[in-house]
């Protein structure tokens, strides 16, 4: 008894998911009139300017590849794999932060989620997006990508199944398939309460089209809530599977420092790693800019802050386990290779990496730091950094010396890699912001419901909420 | 609060269901059947050339080897194109003022060749080689259809990859004896018409992994990427 009084007083001490002052009807308002306000704030303008010039920046880079072909990258004979490998690992694990808020904590009704899943799904999509360029530009002949897909072709050929390139192609495109599915099943209620409260006469009819004929009626609800829950399930498996086999992408080589049986689970607490600190950097300043700090509260930075700090110590335990593989082989090759990481030329990179994932992150055992936002705000970026440099170290410092002294080699990124990859940032920025200005940023019905549950828990009347209402 | 769409629009909204399927289905059907489609290959394309040469009467009517012209098919990649000496060994003596022929003299007396229009013509990225081909026993007729038939030249497979692929993953159903590769009537055995030569085989089947054997074709090897594309 006395442990669960115990319990309960922590759990009140806890800052609460949604703030007090809104009800049922309110929190609808708030969130829907960013969308359908008329009056665009003038920094979305600015914004959108921004990363659209950017973007652009994004497709001048790749039009002169596709002139000019890959020998404009940096990638060369022993490191053939570069920037475009190091950003596609990198994007896509970024995309994993969204899948297991929508489906892993909707499994386990982690009521908290409700506030930013709508967001993190976006932020998977768009991500996703970025990562799937990187392999098609590497592919040299772009423009025959379809050559990977089983079809009835005239060549009277099959893809080559040994090869993690069409791993890859299965993983991405289910992913990204069922990530697209996830999020606009989400939205559909959603899209109707924008249908009913839009003014604007085209407005109306496109998310009338996009609602597809939702009244909200019971049977509706019935069957939403399980195709929802479906979706969930089917969501489940591919927050593992996808950085498995991405993971898998690189064990499947013979190379020292990527033929490990630990990159699969070492690889997606990474990708968690970095997708929720994706998602605390894209919060922090959205909720400060739209007012949503009582929507996104004080709890939710707490929560990511305490995944962030779980999954950090998963990555840092990994990086540990290859340093002692490494030693305990008692192999020339694998020893060679953790000395020459850790002291070799590339040496920066892998104590930048040692910096950002597993020093930063100690601090989020402090309740101080993971409820601070601006604080909370520079260690997810730092861990940003750091996870983009881990995939760095992996790629570049395991190829550059590998098995022959006479077939090492240096790498660096050309501008174009640098143009590439941070022509993706500004692309990935340009399709948030375009989000968040026509469609709702957080999942409105959700909301209601966990306003409500919030409205009986705490004694106050349902009745207030209805009238309200 | 008046509607925003006719009751029509449900009916719409699952037509679309179907039609999204069935015009990606159909898109993707037209866009298979264009590339196979002799539009993109060429096959059955008959080429113009300087002078309309007739295989048919060639081959067929004066019953000359396919050895005569293309000299070089059996040692080497490239079959052979006839210098113009070649066409006028006979037509010094025939046909020699005829006006179709003119061409011919001319570049007879000229010195400069003849510029025939390839009908076959493989990418760049494929290295073909005749001799092979005829040292294993696939004849003419089965790449290039029954020449002696046709009084103006044309494609007569389409030459995409599945085309060659079919006869590299099974010989079997193609090869002949080397002494008929040049023959443009043959005929593979039957029951009735055994190949005694050819460990009695009574059809193109057991010909074929007799000879397969015989002749010793790799199957194991010949469909490895490098084996065409070098």
């Amino acid at each position: 008894m006395a442990g669960e009084q115990k319990i309960r007083r922590t759990a009140d001490m806890l800052p609460p998911v949604v703030a007090p002052q809104y009800t049922v009807g309110s929190v609808s308002d708030k969130i829907s009139e960013i969308v359908l306000t008329k009056k665009t704030p003038r920094p979305w303008y600015f914004g959108v300017a921004l990363t659209m010039v950017i973007s652009l920046m994004l497709f001048n880079a790749i039009g002169y590849l596709l002139l000019k072909g890959v020998g404009i990258w940096g990638v060369d004979v022993p490191v053939a794999w570069g920037f475009a490998i190091v950003n596609f690992v990198w994007w896509i694990g970024i995309g994993h932060a969204g899948t297991l808020i929508s489906a892993i904590l909707l499994l386990l009704k982690q009521e908290w989620r409700t506030s930013i899943n709508r967001f993190a799904e976006a932020m998977t999509l768009f991500a996703v997006a970025c990562a799937g360029m990187f392999p098609l530009l590497h592919l040299g002949r772009p423009w025959v990508f379809y050559w990977l897909f089983p079809y009835p072709d005239t060549m009277g050929l099959w893809p080559q199944w040994r090869s993690p390139l069409v791993w890859d192609v299965f993983a991405v495109s289910t992913y990204a398939t069922v990530s697209l599915l996830f999020w606009y099943v989400g939205l559909i209620p959603d899209l109707a309460t924008l249908r009913d409260k839009a003014q604007n006469g085209i407005a109306k009819v496109v998310y009338g089209i996009m609602s597809l004929g939702w009244r909200g009626s019971a049977i509706h609800w019935h069957r939403y809530e399980i195709a929802y829950l479906l979706l969930g399930g089917l969501a489940t498996p591919l927050v593992v599977s996808v950085h498995s086999i991405v993971g898998m992408d690189f064990a499947g080589g013979i190379v020292p420092g990527w033929h490990s049986t630990i990159f699969p689970p070492y690889f997606v607490a990474g990708a968690i790693f970095s997708g929720f600190a994706m998602v605390a950097t894209l919060t922090i300043p959205l909720r400060k800019w739209y007012g949503l700090e009582g929507i996104i509260t004080i709890r939710h930075l707490d929560n990511m802050g305490k995944i962030m700090l779980a999954t950090g110590l998963i990555v840092a335990y990994g990086y540990a386990m290859e340093v002692f593989i490494g030693y305990y082989s008692d192999n020339t090759y694998e020893w060679f290779m953790t000395t020459n990481r850790m002291f070799g030329p590339y040496a920066w990179a892998y104590w930048m990496l040692i910096f950002c994932n597993i020093i930063t992150p100690i601090t989020l055992w402090s309740r101080k730091v993971r409820t601070t936002p601006i604080v909370l705000f520079v260690i997810s970026i730092i861990i940003n950094i750091g996870m983009w440099m881990e995939r760095y170290v992996i790629v570049i410092t395991s190829l550059h010396r590998d098995f022959l002294p006479s077939s090492w080699g240096m790498y660096a990124g050309t501008q174009w890699d640098w143009m590439t990859y941070l022509g993706t940032l500004g692309f990935f920025a340009l399709c948030l912001i375009l989000f968040i200005r026509v469609l709702p940023m957080i999942s409105m019905f959700e909301m209601r419901q966990l306003v409500s549950q919030y409205r009986e828990d705490a004694g106050t009347s349902a009745q207030v909420a209805l009238q309200e209402d | 609060m008046p509607q925003i769409f006719h009751s029509s629009a449900n009916t719409i909204a699952k037509a679309s269901i179907f039609g999204v399927v069935f015009l990606v289905g159909a898109i993707a059907w037209v866009a298979g059947s264009v590339q196979r489609s002799p539009y993109v290959t060429g096959q059955g394309e008959v080429r113009d050339q300087p002078v309309p040469f007739s295989h048919e009467h060639h081959v067929r009517g004066l019953g000359i080897d396919c050895r005569y012209c293309h000299t070089s098919v059996e040692s080497s990649s490239f079959a052979g194109l006839p210098p113009t000496q070649t066409c006028m060994t006979c037509h010094s003596q025939i046909w020699t003022n005829a006006q179709i022929l003119e061409p011919v003299r001319q570049s007879f007396a000229t010195g400069k060749p003849l510029r025939w229009n390839r009908v076959h013509n493989l990418p760049n990225f494929v290295y073909f080689n005749h001799s092979i081909h005829i040292a294993k026993g696939v004849g003419c007729a089965t790449c290039h259809g029954q020449v002696d038939r046709m009084p103006l030249m044309w494609q007569h497979a389409s030459l995409q990859m599945n085309w060659c692929l079919q006869c590299h993953r099974d010989p079997e159903k193609f090869l002949r004896p080397r002494s008929e590769v040049f023959n443009m009537n043959w005929q593979p055995p039957t029951p009735e018409h055994p190949d005694v030569a050819h460990g009695n085989a009574t059809s193109q089947l057991e010909l074929g992994k007799y000879l397969v054997k015989e002749y010793g074709v790799r199957k194991d090897q010949i469909t490895n990427c490098s084996v065409c594309h070098r």
